[in-house]
């Protein structure tokens, strides 16, 4: 059925595939941003956007008025509102840095998609074969070295912009995430401890990380949330602090900053580094998700395929166990985790207030960073024990 | 389809690094650099070293130029005229010109290079955990003695930084 794919030039292969990672990112990115705004609503007790309406759509007796109450057409009006608006570049700033730094922003958060694995299926000899852009076995490596170029954009956003503000906020960023990848990566290295058992082939691939989870027996299907809840707390909680998101958004932090990095940015421009923003958040999810959250399987102790037969067996309808099938459900799984965790994100950003600057660096460094060190020595001689 | 791509990615260093070099503003020689970075890293994936790009990329372009970058801009170089060269730093720019010069000829005409262990030269599951060995058995000696290098650095930079405050027994 996917010959006709495969027998493309590999150029146009890995074209298609962008094009498919913006086309399905660049909308979930901006839903988020919807979602934002109507979470934020609902937890402070006030209804969030529900006017805008496309003309017919008001003539659907129930169905249009359910989806003008929910906001979504006001995704619509936003994105074509950033589309046609003025563009106004600032007198004073560095043109080429100025109009590259959103782009750049752009680059990494997309690039990194490519690396995670989304789904999975069995082929006949019932093989779990993970569905990614890109399966590479540097997989989680892959994720942190590009997803760390993205500071790029930030400081050179604030630093082109020439101006008080965005300095103060694009200086910020640079300390900020470059002192959080530290705990982030050393948060995640006991698992990787745990998969590269003696006598396998070393690995740092994402799949192989869900491989572990859904093992049978109780310590196999597991997952790690349960085995490594520090790490996985370290990892959440670095993950906050990377994409800038409350409590840790020193970059932007409007109370002190006007609008931090961007403050000099408008319309489109402005509008890219949100999306990035948002496709960094639902990229790292989506780790967070494969690494300590069972990836695709349905439930803890409850891999994809037993769940597959499970249905197979009520039902015995054929088509629960083709592949197509499988792979549908399995990104339903998965995107449904992430999506759980970017309201937890929003959950916490509109409970949450920010920190000071100081408070951040004190937690990032004089507490997170030891406690993953120590986290790491612990799980190292645990492991080394148990595996023996 | 890889040779064209390595050849694009060996051009593209070579002018990033040229750049770097030639460039008066500080930000774009930073900027020049981290390209120079993505290229050489480009040129170990092109070479099947996807570890060794990765780890590139996550130390080098993520972190060390990120703080390059920051110094630059809280020193606030840019547009500042160059310092001319005194006469020691030329010398010793001209050797160290002219050893490389020489070491490129001698390799180009008499050096080559070990075929590739066919051990290690597939992908890169296989590749990750040899490379690990290897650190800590037949390169122990060098990585303990970089680890040690930076410990030097690092306390240097503590003292340098550190402002001893007068104690009240030595007021």
């Amino acid at each position: 059925m996917f010959d006709f794919f495969f027998n493309l030039h590999p150029v146009i292969q890995g074209l298609l595939k962008g094009l498919a990672v913006i086309l399905v990112i660049f909308p979930l990115a901006g839903a988020c941003s919807l979602a934002e705004r109507k979470v934020s609503a609902w937890m402070q007790g006030r209804p969030g956007p529900n006017r805008a309406i496309v003309p017919w759509f008001a003539y659907i007796p129930f169905l249009g008025t359910f989806l003008q109450r929910l906001g979504v057409f006001h995704l619509m009006a936003d994105g074509a509102k950033f589309l046609f608006k003025e563009e106004p570049v600032p007198g004073h700033v560095n043109k080429l840095y100025f109009v590259l730094a959103p782009a750049l922003a752009m680059m990494p958060a997309f690039t990194t998609v490519t690396v995670v694995p989304f789904g999975a299926y069995f082929d006949g000899a019932g093989q779990v074969i993970p569905l990614a852009l890109a399966n590479v076995d540097v997989g989680l490596l892959a994720v942190f070295a590009v997803s760390s170029l993205g500071v790029y954009s930030l400081i050179l956003a604030g630093w082109a912009s020439n101006s008080k503000y965005p300095f103060l906020g694009s200086v910020r960023a640079s300390a900020q995430l470059i002192s959080y990848e530290l705990s982030m990566t050393l948060s995640v290295v006991p698992v990787f401890l745990w998969i590269n058992a003696p006598g396998t082939p070393g690995t740092m691939s994402l799949a192989k990380a869900v491989e572990f989870q859904s093992l049978p027996g109780f310590w196999g299907g597991t997952w790690f949330i349960f085995l490594m809840p520090l790490s996985a707390a370290i990892f959440l909680i670095s993950l906050f602090a990377e994409t800038n998101r409350q409590p840790f958004d020193m970059p932007e932090s409007e109370a002190d900053l006007v609008g931090g990095f961007h403050t000099e940015y408008g319309a489109f421009k402005w509008s890219l580094f949100f999306v990035a923003e948002y496709s960094h958040m639902l990229v790292g999810s989506g780790v967070f998700t494969l690494l300590f959250l069972g990836g695709w399987n349905p439930l803890p102790w409850l891999p994809l395929a037993d769940f597959v037969a499970w249905l197979h067996s009520l039902g015995g309808a054929a088509f629960v166990v083709h592949p197509l099938f499988v792979g549908v459900l399995s990104i339903a799984l998965f995107l449904g985790k992430v999506l759980v965790l970017i309201f937890i994100f929003m959950w916490v950003r509109w409970t949450v207030p920010r920190f000071r600057y100081d408070q951040v660096m004190k937690l990032g460094w004089q507490k997170l960073l030891p406690l993953a060190i120590a986290n790491l020595i612990f799980y190292a001689l645990a492991i080394a024990f148990i595996q023996k | 389809m890889g040779s064209f791509l390595f050849d694009f990615f060996a051009i593209f260093t070579v002018i990033c690094a040229v750049g770097t070099v030639v460039n008066k503003n500080a930000v774009n020689a930073a900027m020049c650099f981290l390209l120079c970075l993505v290229g050489v890293a480009g040129l170990f994936v092109q070479l099947d070293a996807y570890l060794l790009a990765f780890l590139l990329l996550l130390v080098y372009a993520g972190a060390v130029v990120a703080l390059f970058l920051f110094i630059i801009m809280l020193l606030d170089v840019q547009g500042k005229s160059a310092v001319s060269f005194k006469r020691l730093s030329t010398v010793a720019a001209v050797i160290a010109a002219g050893l490389l010069a020489v070491g490129l000829c001698s390799f180009a005409t008499r050096g080559h290079l070990d075929a590739p262990n066919p051990n290690y030269a597939s992908g890169v599951g296989a590749a990750l955990k040899p490379y690990a060995y290897q650190l800590f058995t037949t390169y122990l000696l060098p990585v303990q003695i970089m680890g040690f290098l930076l410990l030097i650095a690092m306390l240097g930079v503590i003292v340098l930084s550190k402002k001893v405050e007068p104690t009240e027994a030595a007021k």
